[in-house]
């Protein structure tokens, strides 16, 4: 089937099979590789891209379902003269991440969570993060980056 | 000043944070271009006999370009001549699996011993149609009775090797059975405590892509060591130089992917065998029955001592569970023995171990390797004697440490301490945690009838780091005419920040800015020579390398500089806060790294070490877990968890404090949520991470975490190991926390992990009492 969706700013329109999921569609078709899969149940989060600005697990998404829509992944993350995303740069100063895999899952997620919730406690990050699985940081750092990034962006400066 | 000790962020961040890392699936080189897909087909049952594979009807789907069996592996090498091990007659205590009847073959040929087992393998254009093809291929077993547990293993009625006359496949330690020890002690405690199975879980699972091209075998592997991948790839019957293997960015290991299994084998033997590139990815079901697992041990203790708290024996017998097949023989249960009275001064102790075969995914090395089992063990019943004797943990652990006097002390098991400081950790982590106020609050909350009840968990650890420090690590440094400096490192990172760290080491030494210093691992086109990462042995031996590298690069550039500016060596100085030389007294003239490396031959100044230790390390430490318990429901709030760790001088904070970070969730998801099962019939339960219970940030607290530094002598950075300390600290504290929290009512004992289901039976049981 033919489906038409904007990536990371681009527009693209391929043909797939009917059962292709998001994340095979953003890896194999859209050659975008940061966006990795850890369970194919939904359970890790490590694909987690946005969709139409709202996080969503990529290995349980349709491309179909995404037809007509606008999806970001890491890649699209920081603005176009390279300048890292609040949450990107936080994850790079508190040490938010270690082999990198689960990360861009993480980021997304993280970016999602503080469009809806600007200055969450580290108990509403910790409870927002449950469907996201780190096995290298004890999420420690983690959470430190996403309140770290609240504040970034709230105060208008990064560090 | 010295950049070594200060939080430099890591060099690795920027890629992994901004296009993503390139793991084997995110491989675009151009030979892997066309590579088809491997799904493996793997065995549906735990214990039975193969009649037949029949691949007609998956040949015929599309996208099929070949289905490969046992039968097509006829270019395959005899396997070498292992050593049939008689489980009276143990083989040496590496790290090796088991051959002769214990063997392990590539596919399994006509039995399979583990649900996950790898049957045959589909090659196909796309990944989709590898698992639509896979359905179709038609295996015929004949079911076995299943043997799903250690305790089934040993009872013996179904053999997996019915060759060797028995599941007992090694035996060692010593002699266990004089109960003499125990003479004239006040209190013994004796019980079965389960160290139970659990998933290492990297979240990149295992992945292998390979191209047969021109002779040569390039096979690009999720692995911890590229260089020991490339010595067990030589089984598709190659010899090393024909064969290159490359660790790309790499999700995460755990122990878990040290070298390559059969799966990886196959992959690079499916490439040379069809002449096509191959690659392979796994998925997590897959991960969770086919790569190796962990712990698997079952432990009976008895430990006895006066009313005052003065331990005097200890017998621990350990049964370790290999799973399907042994992967490491006796090592996991021999270092378990090993560290068997970890921090304690014990006048009696008696250890020894006996592996069996079980139909289960085989175990490996996870996070400790044997170290955590012993330290859950020590320090559990440790507690449960304290509580006996109606004394406080702390009590007891003070009576019967080590003394910083004392060493170096060689344990009755064997250990050969080097030095350590055991009260002083534990005072450190009671006064920061507020020990007595945890303590006070705990009481009045059981006095007020309160059903949510604290308990404080303690746990003193030693573990051994670097055990096979004789192998040691190789490193060359390089600098370059433009003045940059390149580091091929033997050690492999996947994770920990080893870029980051060694660029510092060279930094350090040389003054060359860490832009400019790049550090290159796994790949053994490049560097042939390496061990890799495992035991908690990078810094101290990779990055040891690095350092006495470092310092003979800086030794040849004396001379050349000292060539270049016509003087004496001794009046030549390298100055590494400005990265120039100089010559004492006369701050004008000065020449720049690149203009000495390119006086140098070839315009570059070289040095390679391998850098080798004499004997392990011995990091220690202490963490203190607290709980909260609902006496009602059973479940387990992990409220604070505070370490202090000591493993010698800190190089970089923020990764030292990553490890550990880590390192105690890892543990704390031991002690209270992860668990691999199997049915009675051998069928895995938790082979989803729908099932199987990853710990999440929302059941962990934040860590607070304290540092001591005791150098040790063994290497020139007076480093050890830190990446266990977690596991090994961390099981046992929140462990015993959640006992502390229900001792009071009479619960002793309760096995990890501590469920809710668990902890709620054994309030009910003791209540009951």
């Amino acid at each position: 089937m033919k489906v038409e969706l904007t990536v990371n700013g681009k527009d693209m329109t391929a043909d797939v099979e009917d059962r292709t999921l998001l994340v095979h569609f953003l890896r194999d078709v859209a050659d975008l590789t940061a966006t990795n899969i850890g369970c194919d149940t939904t359970s890790c989060g490590a694909c987690t891209v946005l969709l139409d600005g709202e996080s969503v697990k990529s290995c349980t998404v349709l491309a179909a379902q995404a037809d007509g829509r606008a999806v970001t992944t890491l890649e699209g993350l920081a603005g176009d003269d390279g300048t890292m995303h609040p949450v990107q740069q936080a994850f790079h100063e508190e040490h938010g991440l270690q082999c990198g895999y689960c990360t861009p899952g993480m980021v997304m997620a993280i970016a999602s969570l503080l469009k809806e919730n600007p200055s969450p406690t580290e108990a509403q990050v910790r409870q927002g993060l449950e469907g996201n699985i780190c096995r290298c940081t004890g999420y420690h750092n983690i959470v430190k980056a996403a309140l770290a990034a609240a504040e970034s962006s709230n105060t208008g400066a990064s560090k | 000043m010295s950049i070594l000790g200060t939080r430099v962020i890591r060099t690795e961040d920027p890629r992994l944070l901004t296009s993503g890392g390139v793991y084997v699936d995110d491989l675009r080189e151009p030979d892997l271009a066309g590579a088809v897909r491997a799904t493996f087909v793997r065995s549906t049952i735990a214990h039975a006999l193969i009649t037949g594979i029949d691949a007609s009807a998956a040949l015929e789907a599309p996208g099929v370009v070949a289905v490969l069996t046992v039968a097509d592996m006829t270019d395959l090498p005899a396997p070498p001549p292992a050593p049939e091990p008689s489980p009276d007659d143990p083989p040496s205590e590496g790290p090796v699996p088991l051959g002769g009847v214990w063997a392990e073959p590539l596919l399994a040929v006509d039995r399979v011993r583990y649900v996950g087992e790898p049957v045959a393998i589909v090659l196909t254009d796309s990944t989709y149609q590898g698992e639509d093809a896979a359905e179709l291929v038609s295996v015929d077993y004949e079911p076995l009775p299943a043997v799903p547990s250690i305790e089934a293993a040993l009872a013996g009625d179904t053999l997996l090797n019915p060759d060797a006359g028995t599941n007992v496949c090694v035996k060692g330690g010593g002699d266990i059975s004089d109960d003499s020890i125990f003479d004239g002690c006040e209190i013994i405690v004796e019980g079965d405590i389960v160290n139970q199975r659990v998933a290492a879980l990297p979240m990149e699972g295992r992945a292998t892509a390979a191209v047969w091209k021109d002779g040569k075998l390039t096979v690009w592997t999720s692995t911890q060591n590229a260089q020991l991948s490339r010595l067990i790839l030589t089984a598709v019957g190659l010899p090393p130089d024909a064969i290159r293997v490359v660790a790309p960015d790499v999700g995460g290991g755990f122990g878990a992917k040290i070298g390559v299994d059969r799966e990886q084998i196959l992959i690079a033997w499916a490439a040379k065998h069809t002449g096509r590139a191959v690659r392979w990815v796994e998925t997590r079901n897959e991960n969770l029955m086919g790569m190796t697992q962990g712990r698997a041990q079952l432990h009976h203790i008895k430990l006895g001592g006066d009313r005052e708290g003065h331990i005097k024996a200890y017998r621990l017998d350990v049964v370790q569970d290999s799973g399907g097949y042994s992967r490491m023989g006796g090592f996991l249960p021999m270092l378990t023995n090993l560290m068997a009275p970890g921090v304690y001064d014990i006048p009696a102790v008696q250890a020894a171990y006996k592996a069996v075969v079980t139909n289960g995914t085989p175990i490996a090395a996870y996070r400790g390797a044997g170290r955590p089992e012993a330290a859950a063990t020590i320090e559990r019943v440790v507690d449960w004697y304290a509580a006996e004797a109606g004394l406080d943990p702390v009590t007891v652990r003070k009576l019967n440490f080590i003394q910083p006097e004392q060493f170096p002390f060689v344990t009755k098991t064997g250990a050969p301490y080097d030095t350590g400081d055991y009260e002083a950790a534990l005072d450190k982590v009671l006064e920061a945690a507020g020990y007595d106020q945890l303590r006070a609050e705990q009481k009045r909350r059981i006095e007020a009838g309160e059903t949510k009840l604290l308990g404080l968990g303690l746990a003193s650890y030693v573990e051994i780091t670097a055990a096979d420090g004789a192998a040691g690590e190789t490193a060359k440094v390089e600098v370059h005419d433009d003045g940059t400096a390149t580091v091929y490192t033997g050690s492999s990172a996947h994770g920990q920040g080893h870029h980051t760290a060694y660029a510092m080491i060279v930094t350090q030494e040389l003054g060359i800015p860490m832009e400019k210093v790049e550090v290159i691992h796994g790949d053994t086109d490049l560097i042939p020579d390496g061990v890799g990462t495992y035991a908690s042995r990078s810094l101290q031996l990779g990055g040891s390398a690095v350092h006495n590298a470092a310092i003979e690069v800086k030794d040849e550039a004396s001379k050349k500089a000292a060539e270049l500016f016509e003087a004496a060596e001794a009046d030549v100085e390298l100055d590494t806060d400005a990265g120039v030389w100089r010559i004492k007294g006369d701050p004008d003239k000065s020449l720049s790294w690149s203009q000495v490396a390119t006086a140098a031959d070839g315009g570059l100044i070289v040095a390679n070490v391998r850098f080798t230790a004499d004997r392990p390390t011995f990091p220690f430490g202490s963490q203190l877990s607290v709980v909260e318990v609902d006496v009602e429901t059973g479940k387990v709030t992990l409220l604070r968890h505070v370490t202090a760790d000591d493993a010698g001088p800190v190089l970089n904070p923020l990764l030292f404090e990553g490890q550990r970070h880590g390192g105690i969730a890892q543990g704390a998801a031991q002690a209270l949520v992860e668990e691999i099962l199997y049915d009675a019939d051998g069928n895995p339960l938790t082979a989803t991470l729908m099932d199987y219970g990853a710990i999440t940030a929302a059941e962990l607290p934040s860590f607070e975490l304290l540092t001591s530094e005791t150098p040790t002598t063994v290497n020139p950075l007076g480093v050890k190991g830190i990446g266990e300390a977690g596991t090994i600290g961390a099981t046992p504290a929140v462990h015993n926390a959640v006992i502390d929290a229900v001792k009071h009512l009479g619960v002793r004992h309760i096995d990890m992990p501590t469920t809710p289901e668990r902890v709620w039976t054994a309030i009910q049981k003791a209540s009951a009492q």
